[in-house]
């Protein structure tokens, strides 16, 4: 009886899951598929024709550029972590517990720092790189983190290969280990990319929501922010489904994208 | 050092030639007073011996007795093991290996066989040319050459020259580890420290393994640590007997297996421990 009980329970939870997704995704495609003209592909925003183009532009340049800053830092720091750093000493810990609070902090606060540090102190304006930097500092902990677990999922018999072979580390590590070490980065790159893809509150305070493709030290808004501006100005809802749709697509699209480059490159 | 003066260095090797029951031969490594820790552990106890140049040297004992750690010194593969410590003197043709010599080199020279196949997730010939590559070799028919002899070395060629490009992990768990051997030979190394090279192997895989060892002896000098003492008896020349981190006998295989002197030693290879 009991596990009858719970039997039904855990199916419950799965079909509510379930329909809530199905419920969720459809309801956004119904109202937004018939918003989804060919105006809406425009290269100009106007007051007339809401145009999403430039915020799509805009969209893949910060997670271009902000990427850009982030991979970067937060693979090396990780390299020096498990590769280089002595197991166990003071500044993997440090650098490690630094790392899981940023993880923690809401982004709004990001969207602060931002503000107060690259718009106001270093006097970008509201801007695509002020935005990109902030968001690059929020993305940093979680690529880091991915990229040290996967680091430290390569098992020791490579490393050890390839210093039998009479290797130093640093070609053991980017020959041998961080090749391995791929597709898990990957999959953090794309945690962050959908951390970006996702952000609004951050970016409203650095990089602004004019609907323009900006230039570096220009505003602009990426999707979730136009989303957000026609929704709360209330006379374009429909286009803001359509946005949506626009932007899950977006997500579905990358993510399909990265899992056959990881595919692939575990296949090599 | 850089590998000009490695080089010279090879050239005016010191060839100790020592007489042992009316036998010549050269030696490969002197060890004096080898001590190594684990942090507080102590895991070998001066181990005194000289292992002899194109000869196959058994090291046996049951686990945990130093065999692995001893052989591990001999390429500095335990500069790698934090809080591990070594004093005492290991001579490589004459030259002390934890002096002042570049490691790399010294691996590229005393090559290495794990106890588990470990090829690299690339295809076959790029396991091979990884070595040479290491050691700036980039002709592509250089390269060519060295895997086709490293693998023809390794007796894989057969099997894998129709199929070089494709990776190394479709290959069988023995035909891996013959793949690492060639690895291993890629460098051209005098030495080769087989740790274990067949207790992760089938049968006929390991008794191909022991046919390519006892064929590499004309060109290398081959130090193997084994579980299995009919191995050592099969392969090797000369067999050392390890308990708890001291050599406890050293000397011609045949006579350790038929006359041992020491009685841990004789409980050990009659099965009565281990």
């Amino acid at each position: 009886m009991k596990s009858k009980i719970l039997l039904v329970i855990t199916w419950l939870s799965a079909a509510v899951t379930f329909s809530l997704l199905i419920f969720l995704i459809g309801y956004i495609l119904a109202r937004g598929i018939p918003y989804l003209k060919p105006s809406l592909f425009a290269l100009e925003y106007t007051t007339e024709n809401v145009s999403l183009l430039p915020a799509l532009i805009t969209t893949v340049m910060t997670v271009a550029l902000s990427l850009l800053i982030a991979v970067p830092v937060g693979v090396f720091s990780a390299i020096y972590l498990v590769e280089y750093a002595k197991r166990g000493s003071k500044i993997v810990k440090w650098v490690r517990a630094t790392a899981e609070t940023l993880s923690g902090i809401p982004s709004i606060i990001y969207g602060l720092f931002g503000w107060m540090f690259f718009v106001s102190f270093l006097g970008w304006g509201l801007s695509l790189l002020a935005g990109s930097c902030t968001l690059s500092i929020m993305i940093l902990p979680l690529i880091m983190r991915t990229t040290e677990e996967s680091l430290k999922s390569v098992p020791d018999i490579y490393r050890e290969g390839s210093f039998g072979l009479g290797a130093g580390r640093l070609r053991t590590v980017f020959r041998i280990v961080l090749p391995a070490a791929a597709p898990g980065i990957l999959a953090g790159v794309i945690l962050a990319i959908g951390r970006i893809v996702g952000e609004t509150a951050a970016l409203i305070f650095t990089a602004g929501t004019v609907a323009q493709v900006p230039g570096l030290l220009g505003s602009g808004r990426t999707l979730a922010i136009h989303m957000y501006a026609l929704s709360s100005e209330g006379l374009y809802t429909g286009q803001a489904y359509a946005t949506a749709v626009v932007l899950l697509a977006v997500v579905i699209g990358i993510n399909t994208l990265s899992a056959k480059a990881a595919k692939k490159i575990a296949k090599k | 050092m850089d590998s000009r003066s490695f080089a010279s260095l090879r050239m005016t090797r010191i060839k100790l030639i020592r007489f042992t029951a009316g036998e010549i031969y050269l030696e490969k490594f002197k060890l004096t007073g080898v001590d190594l820790w684990y942090n507080e552990f102590k895991a070998l106890h001066s181990i005194n011996m000289s292992i002899g140049a194109n000869e196959i040297t058994a090291f046996i004992g049951p686990s945990g007795c130093g065999k692995s750690t001893l052989l591990k010194t001999l390429n500095r593969m335990n500069d790698l093991v934090e809080g591990c410590k070594i004093t005492g003197e290991i001579l490589l043709d004459g030259r002390n290996i934890y002096g002042n010599i570049d490691v790399n080199l010294l691996r590229k020279r005393v090559g290495m066989v794990f106890q588990k196949p470990n090829p690299f997730p690339m295809s076959i010939y790029d396991n091979i040319a990884y070595g040479p590559r290491t050691h700036g070799i980039k002709s592509r028919l250089k390269l060519d050459e060295i895997v086709e002899n490293s693998l023809q070395g390794a007796a894989i060629w057969g099997e894998t020259k129709d199929r070089l490009w494709r990776s190394a992990l479709s290959l069988s768990g023995g035909q891996q580890q013959r793949l690492c051997i060639a690895r291993a030979l890629s460098v051209s190394p005098d030495v080769l420290l087989m740790d274990e090279p067949t207790s992760a192997l089938d049968p006929i895989s390991t008794s191909k393994i022991e046919d390519l060892v006892t064929e590499l002896k004309q060109k290398y000098t081959v130090v193997i640590v084994t579980h299995n003492m009919q191995q050592a008896t099969r392969v090797s020349d000369k067999t050392a007997f390890f308990l708890l981190g001291e050599m406890v006998e050293y000397g011609e295989t045949d006579r350790i297996f038929s006359m041992p002197k020491d009685k841990r030693c004789e409980d050990y290879i009659t099965g009565r421990f281990g």
